[in-house]
């Protein structure tokens, strides 16, 4: 019987949650990498034992660790578990995220603009996000924090930067938002194996239709009432950015306000907040085979980050955006001041589409059935940084 | 034999026990004892010091004989009593918390 694989990255570890496709009963596995603040998690569609989790901490940086068996154990690419470490120089550099600065590859791009418009040197912070290649399991990209894009092809051993990111002119000008200038979302064309997209905050969107070397913004349409000229190509805080595979064309974008639609792969973007309570928050994600049906979790606002009202809900419109249903079945409808982050929400593709999202208080609420009904497989881990699923055969 | 005291984390990283017992060829210094580190537990480099600038994370302390080393020079020769085994080299998380 088919089943699914629920990766949650916390504040303070991982937790693997499984279950049969009925999904109503979990086993849970975890703390894994206990005590370290676990970004994000993810399997390679190619082969779902193959999964990539980005480990941090504020005393001992970036740490990417690797599994080959779903999960059950865990290992730093370059370095597995029970191998003497060979003779020479150390050779395991899976946490080695070092921007190029090469002449060969574009030209050297050493500063950003810092939160009082001065320029600021890039630095390596963390890793945001972890997007495994459609069809290689060796093959990674990761979205860095200052923002970038790498690339790993073996496996997650060493990555190397696609500068042509921060290279293709507008990287100056680019800002942090309050949580950092990261690059949180990556998502790869599974209709063209050229075209990927990713988002930053708070740069705005971006694609590339030649495999990474060359890269555009993608913003026309978005309106930031927050930056100088509200309608600039880059500066938009992007909160994230999703996709049906069935309509690579078609992307749906959480802003910071504002929730947005495009047609034609970025090049123009329309507002679809609707009837929305309020159309600030982080998450939104697109049903497994609805690509008309989208979920997005409104947050309050952007100086007081709790569901509004007391009351979680998910809003869902199956008309592509505009017109919004609250889904509250099985969600507290009182006392409730969670967040849920931008990354912390998955769709599984069984039918009926099962649909996850993680809390800022530590629940990860599941539906079965579309958001028609949910309830917590968890109610108590730490706050949830992201949530990931995979649809097992 | 020189003695090194991990923080937890690493100490779960690398997969060791409480204390690292290393040995040198020549000067013993904060440099010498983190390349003899890295070089034997590979998964901890860019946990200790930066990958590429070789500065210490900012977060991370060095002690010894109750003395704060942190700010020494890495080049700077570590204690007899360290260089001997007498006393340990500890690296320490800086306290912070919530």
């Amino acid at each position: 019987m088919s089943g699914v694989r629920v990766l949650v990255g916390t504040r303070k570890g991982a937790f693997i949650l499984s279950a049969d496709g009925k999904r109503d009963r979990w086993d849970i596995s975890g703390p894994h990498f206990a005590g370290w603040e676990l970004y994000h998690l993810k399997g390679s569609p190619a082969d779902p034992n193959r999964l990539y989790a980005s480990q941090s901490s504020g005393w001992f940086g970036q740490i990417i660790q690797r599994s080959d068996d779903g999960g059950k154990t865990w290992y730093q690419p370059g370095t597995p578990p029970g191998e003497p470490p060979a003779p020479g120089p150390p050779q395991a550099a899976s946490n080695k995220f070092v921007y190029d600065a090469s002449d060969e590859t574009g030209r050297p791009l050493t500063t950003h603009q810092w939160y009082d418009g001065t320029q600021h040197p890039w630095e390596f912070k963390r890793v945001w996000h972890i997007e495994p290649s459609l069809t290689d399991p060796d093959t990674a990209y990761a979205g860095v924090e200052d923002a970038g894009i790498f690339r790993s092809t073996d496996g997650g051993e060493n990555w190397q930067e696609l500068s042509g990111l921060r290279g293709h002119g507008t990287g100056p000008k680019w800002q942090p938002g309050a949580g950092g200038m990261c690059l949180h979302t990556i998502i790869l064309d599974p209709g063209d194996p050229r075209r990927i997209f990713i988002a930053i905050s708070a740069a705005g969107a971006f694609r590339t239709d030649d495999g990474g070397k060359t890269w555009k913004p993608i913003n026309r349409g978005l309106y930031s009432k927050y930056i100088p000229n509200p309608t600039a190509e880059v500066g938009h805080c992007v909160h994230h950015v999703a996709m049906n595979p069935s309509r690579p064309g078609v992307l749906f974008m959480q802003k910071h306000w504002d929730v947005m639609r495009s047609n034609d792969a970025g090049e123009s973007w329309q507002k679809i907040s609707g009837n929305l309570p309020t159309d600030f928050g982080f998450v939104i994600d697109v049903h497994a085979h609805e690509p008309e049906t989208v979920y997005v979790v409104p947050i309050k606002s952007d100086s007081e980050h709790f569901v509004p009202d007391g009351k979680l809900r998910v809003f869902r419109s199956r008309t592509g955006g505009n017109e919004w249903e609250p889904l509250t079945n099985g969600l507290p409808q009182r006392d409730c001041y969670v967040n849920v982050l931008r990354d912390a929400m998955a769709v599984d593709s069984l039918d009926k589409c099962g649909v996850y999202f993680g809390t800022s208080g530590g629940q990860v609420y599941a539906s079965a059935d579309a958001g028609d009904s949910w309830a917590p497989i968890v109610r108590d881990l730490p706050a949830v940084l992201s949530v990931e699923v995979q649809t097992l055969p | 034999m020189i003695r090194v005291i991990l923080p937890q984390h690493l100490r779960t990283l690398a997969r060791v026990g409480t204390e690292l017992q290393i040995e040198i060829d020549g000067p013993v210094t904060q440099r010498s004892v983190l390349d003899t580190i890295e070089a034997r537990y590979p998964m901890l480099r860019g946990t200790i010091r930066d990958h590429v600038t070789q500065q210490r994370r900012p977060f991370l302390r060095f002690f010894a004989c109750e003395e704060d080393l942190s700010h020494e020079s890495p080049d700077a020769l570590l204690p007899d009593v360290v260089a001997s085994g007498k006393e340990p080299l500890i690296i320490i998380g800086a306290i912070a918390g919530g």
